[in-house]
């Protein structure tokens, strides 16, 4: 499995790529323009965003990416028609610990559900635990959100932290969860252990 | 009205960037301390860059998501500490830090003192809903602390900490209104 062929990129049915300037900041601010979207993903006020600001978001990312070296950024692409349908992204990376941080999600409503998030997550976590050999992975995730909880458990990993009534969203107190996975749980898993062992 | 800003040990101040400069430059020399307060790699800072920094942080005092107080003794007025929320405006929450730098005045009642001020001011002035806060795994006497001062643990990162060569989990914690509200005596 970690033979140094194992393509790293590449999925069933998706593959991760390069940011592309031209193309995605106009598809990026569509998926802005759906609110629920915008909740799902963040817990900063929700807001729609032109594709000019997401253009900017994009070099203040490449900058953040060259300066502090503590994020990589995948856009997702659906194989069969090169499509942006998501981003993928670890950041926050804490080096002196091993730590990192997900974020993650399948942008258009059409593209949900179809098993693209788990694709996704596969290749999100080969990268993590096999490429940049991180310790562990954490993930915070508003609960309502339960499309990401149930792909998050179903990669193995584990509610560690429950931050009773931290959100305010449509006049409702929410929690806020925080997931956690040790490389060592992740290589457990069948299909992720070295041949050699 | 309540008196926010004096507890029982010390009172809540702002301090003008050259005290508070001579302070933190003293208080980032004790990896001890910065390490238990702390959660990045432990640096050393000029004292220009300490002062840049400081400047930065006098200036969003002011803003509605940042306050950061200085603490002093109520007994000879000695800056020991300081404080600070940060709060999410939209979710009604804010986060914590907290710090007693001058080691006579550790495990002595001061900083729990200082946090009842700090809760006191979040909900009674700035009407959150709840306050959050991180620990080290290996920051006992802060768990404690905070334990006194009405917060619950809510989980904790495993193993999310690696110093000397041991790895230690990050504890999280948080109070809500009603607990803090029910805890103090205070009509809801």
């Amino acid at each position: 499995m970690f033979d140094i062929q194992t393509q790293l990129f590449e999925g069933k049915d998706i593959r991760f790529g390069p940011m592309d300037y031209e193309k995605d900041p106009e598809i990026e601010a569509r998926w802005t323009h759906d609110s629920e979207f915008v909740r799902m993903m963040d817990t900063a006020a929700a807001r729609p965003v032109s594709a000019a600001m997401v253009k900017k978001q994009y070099e203040k990312l490449e900058k953040q990416i060259d300066e502090n070296k503590n994020l990589y950024y995948f856009a997702v692409r659906a194989r069969e028609d090169d499509r942006l349908i998501g981003k993928a992204i670890i950041q926050w990376i804490e080096w002196a610990n091993g730590n990192g941080f997900l974020r993650f999600g399948i942008g258009a409503e059409s593209d949900r559900r179809k098993g693209y998030g788990s694709q996704m997550l596969q290749l999100l976590l080969r990268f993590a635990f096999a490429e940049v050999n991180l310790f562990r992975l954490t993930a915070v995730v508003p609960e309502y959100n339960v499309a990401a909880v149930a792909l998050l458990k179903k990669f193995g990993f584990i509610e560690e932290v429950r931050r009773r009534q931290s959100l305010e969203r449509d006049g409702q107190r929410w929690d806020l969860l925080v997931f956690g996975l040790l490389k060592e749980e992740w290589l457990a898993q069948a299909g992720n252990q070295s041949e050699r062992g | 009205m309540k008196d926010l800003f004096r507890g029982q040990l010390v009172r809540v101040t702002s301090e003008d960037p050259d005290v508070l400069l001579k302070e933190e430059f003293r208080w980032q020399h004790d990896s001890e301390f910065v390490r238990l307060v702390d959660g990045d790699v432990l640096s050393l800072s000029s004292q220009k860059k300490l002062k840049e920094r400081m400047e930065k942080r006098i200036d969003s005092g002011f803003s509605p998501e940042r306050y950061p107080f200085s603490v002093r003794t109520l007994a000879d007025d000695k800056l020991i500490g300081f404080f600070g929320l940060y709060v999410e405006l939209i979710h009604s929450n804010a986060w914590v830090g907290i710090g007693i730098g001058d080691r006579d005045f550790w495990s002595k009642g001061y900083g729990t003192d200082a946090m009842k001020l700090c809760l006191q001011y979040a909900f009674l002035e700035l009407a959150l809903q709840r306050v959050s806060l991180g620990l080290h795994g290996y920051n006992t006497r802060a768990l404690r602390s905070y334990e006194k001062a009405g917060f619950k643990l809510e989980g904790r990162s495993r193993q999310d900490v690696l110093k000397e060569g041991k790895r230690t989990d990050t504890l999280w914690m948080g109070i809500l209104r009603d607990e803090w509200l029910q805890q103090n005596g205070e009509n809801q």
